[in-house]
């Protein structure tokens, strides 16, 4: 589904991602962890389409396309999905007119019917149980005065009104609770299919003990510094970034 | 020598034309103020923009345009051609008028309610001149500014407004001002006066329609009394026609414990001044000034506050919004004088900016005049572009460009229309704002 070769990325002349390649199929969830500063969101707001990062090298293939020649919303509407590591506040822009446009920008792309305000609330009402989120917040401005667990969970949200192919999700566990993390976790553990694969950006191992991932990336200075299973992510608590690092400096692109 | 291109002395040679025709009708005492008004423009001229007030707009284009005096031509506009921009669907008491002159089979007067008045003020200074002898001309300076001594020299109909001592209108009152040019530039001279006494409480909206194609040159004075404590809500949109010059006043006077608000919205109009000055001249008198301007292709539209804390305890509160867009220019003035008796004034000033076009313009610039030591006075005034961040992340779910930027525009002026009380009159804006906005359909069901 996704095919990242190569790639290179600098921002405002600093070469941010220095060669990442990943291979990204159908049904799999990878994670992919990282000190401060690695290159992590980078790595995810170029996979979205944010125009401040510069690609100097390399390519990404999406179902074949070239992504990186994809308008952001392009990619939205072709199945693209990141939550946000911060979300943005937006005064005056009601949050269920926005979802509904989105969703119905999506809906209309693949050839769906679009949805009526009243439809829509029927939608949206599940997906919010799912989150455990009040419904009130439906009604108030894009994660404005919302709580940092509220904008996660709302990230979550949107992933599952909107039913992306590939979610990038950029740290999405940090500065949450255990409760609100369980709830994210069951967020994405219940988006999980074959059809549909999930990129989990994280800082701690601690959320992998609710989303189980198939993969683990180290990344590193903009370089995927070592891949491996689940039990990397266990390895890496034990050692740290560094020992990882040093044990196995040179990495093979994994192919899955 | 200096060769001014000002077509004053058509002013002069056109006063002369309506003094004697205006000889021996009813509202003698205004005689001696159009005369000390049209010597007063002859003095002053058309301003310029060495003239502080006048910094940043140009009025030259109208300085040097001949334009010919408008006549009432009611009968050239059907109800039709007014339908939705003028509110007719609403059942509020309506008086219209073109080219300055009432049109009486447009409008719906009805009979208001504790002998409040609502009636042309050609009729009223024929028929009952001493109605107006106490306020009319009182407020709106004629002084120090040209066009409301045009203004004052030309009257010649426009609405008057009575709300007797403790009736409230329930009804918000609509006063609507056609122009209709497509030829012959003309000029119209609307003056319009609402009085307020004690405790009494009316909405009042003052819309301008352009219709015709043709320029034309609007020279509007509104002067407000609102008594002690009465409550006025008073709306101004301009919806001129593309090549229309605007210049209008809008004159208030504060009693005691009064509050007033007053909105300016405009959206059309080649170059539009709105001068809103409010003097709060008893203790405990509050007033809003609120706005919003939607300002496109090469438009310039002038925002000029003033408001004048003569005594303590009275709070002002202005807030006003633009957006502008390709070569647009906007000037907003923000002055507040504070005397020196005005202890405990209470003054706040907003005005922001969203510019969608890197060839639009906008002078801010608060004036303060402080002359009293207790007093609190805040302003802001931003200036900025859509947030990058936020585009992203609505583009990231899918929105458009355009459609994001759309909703971007939408959220920003919204938080002035949502100011804006008459529910119909703030639909009516909110369709105006998708009307303009370019994928503004699509968020019609916004809400
Ligand atoms: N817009 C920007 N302008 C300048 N520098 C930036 C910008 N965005 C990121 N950087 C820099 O690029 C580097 C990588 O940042 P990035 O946000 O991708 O790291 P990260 O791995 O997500 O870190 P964190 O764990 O803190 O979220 C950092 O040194 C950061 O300071
Ligand atoms: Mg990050």
């Amino acid at each position: 589904m996704l095919e990242i070769r190569n790639l290179h990325a600098s921002v405002e002349g600093h070469e941010i991602l220095k060669g990442v390649n990943l291979t990204v199929n159908a049904g799999e969830l990878h994670s992919i962890m990282g000190p401060n500063g690695s290159g992590k969101s980078t790595l995810a707001q170029v996979l979205a389409g944010r125009d401040t990062y510069k690609v100097t090298q390399g390519e990404v293939l999406y179902e074949g396309r070239n992504l990186l020649e994809m308008d952001p919303d392009e990619r939205a509407r072709a199945g693209v999905f990141m939550a946000f590591q911060y979300p943005v506040e937006i005064p005056g822009v009601n949050t269920a007119y926005f979802l509904r446009a989105a969703l119905n920008s999506i809906r209309k792309h693949r050839g769906l019917e679009e949805l009526d305000a009243a439809d829509f609330l029927d939608w949206v009402k599940d997906k919010m149980k799912l989150v455990d989120m009040d419904e009130r917040l439906l009604n108030r401005s894009i994660n404005e005065g919302f709580s940092g667990g509220e904008k996660k969970r709302g990230e979550i949200l949107q992933m599952a009104v909107l039913e992306p192919k590939l979610a990038i999700m950029d740290e999405t566990d940090s500065g949450l609770d255990i409760d609100a993390l369980k709830i994210v976790a069951r967020g994405v553990n219940t988006l999980r299919s074959a059809d549909r694969a999930i990129i989990v950006i994280t800082h701690y191992q601690r959320v992998l003990d609710y989303i189980v991932p198939d993969f683990v990336h180290v990344l590193i200075d903009g370089r995927i510094v070592r891949s491996g299973g689940k039990e990397l992510a266990l390895e890496l608590e034990e050692k740290g970034y560094a020992g990882v690092e040093q044990k196995n400096a040179a990495t093979e692109p994994i192919t899955s | 020598m200096l060769q001014v291109a000002q077509k004053t002395d058509d002013y002069l040679s056109r006063f002369a034309q309506l003094e004697a025709r205006l000889a021996g009708d009813g509202a003698t005492f205004l005689l001696p103020i159009r005369k000390k008004a049209i010597e007063r423009f002859a003095q002053l001229g058309f301003p310029t923009t060495r003239q502080e007030d006048w910094r940043f707009t140009n009025v030259a284009p109208i300085a040097r345009t001949a334009f010919g005096a408008a006549t009432g031509d009611g009968e050239a506009v059907e109800a039709q051609q007014l339908a939705t921009s003028a509110l007719m669907q609403a059942d509020w008491p309506r008086l219209v008028f073109v080219n300055g002159y009432v049109a009486p089979q447009l409008s719906s007067v009805g009979k208001l309610p504790g002998g409040a008045r609502l009636e042309s003020l050609a009729a009223v200074a024929h028929a009952d001149p001493e109605a107006l002898q106490q306020h009319l001309a009182g407020y709106a300076d004629y002084q120090d500014h040209p066009f409301t001594a045009l203004n004052t020299a030309f009257m010649e109909d426009g609405a008057y407004v009575h709300i007797p001592k403790g009736v409230y209108l329930e009804q918000p009152i609509h006063l609507v001002f056609v122009s209709t040019a497509d030829a012959e530039p003309v000029v119209s001279h609307p003056r319009n006066l609402i009085v307020a006494e004690t405790g009494s409480q009316a909405t009042i909206i003052e819309s301008y329609l352009g219709l015709g194609d043709g320029v034309y040159f609007t020279n509007a004075v509104t002067e407000i009394v609102v008594g002690e404590n009465a409550v006025i809500d008073h709306y101004k949109v301009g919806r001129e026609a593309q090549q229309a010059y605007h210049i209008g006043t809008t004159q208030i006077y504060q009693d005691r414990s009064s509050n007033a608000s007053s909105h300016a919205v405009t959206i059309g109009g080649a170059l539009v001044r709105n001068d809103i000055n409010t003097v709060l001249d008893g203790e405990g008198a509050q007033c809003t000034l609120n706005g919003l301007y939607l300002v496109s292709g090469r438009q310039h539209v002038d925002n000029h506050l003033r408001v004048e804390h003569a005594k303590p305890h009275c709070d002002s509160r202005e807030f006003f919004k633009g957006v502008l867009d390709g070569h647009g220019k906007a000037v907003f003035t923000g002055r507040i004088i504070v005397r020196k008796d005005a202890q405990k004034t209470d003054a706040k000033q907003t005005n922001m900016n969203l510019l969608l076009s890197d060839h639009a313009q906008v002078d801010t610039k608060p004036q303060l005049e402080i002359f009293a030591n207790d007093v609190k006075c805040t302003h802001g005034a931003t200036i900025g572009q859509i947030d990058e961040n936020a585009m992203f992340y609505l583009r990231s779910r899918g929105l458009s460009e355009p459609a994001s930027r759309s909703l971007m525009v939408y959220a920003f002026a919204s938080e002035a229309i949502d100011r804006i009380q008459p529910q119909l009159l703030r639909a009516q804006l909110r369709q105006t704002l998708f009307d303009w906005l370019p994928e503004g359909h699509r968020l019609q069901d916004a809400r």
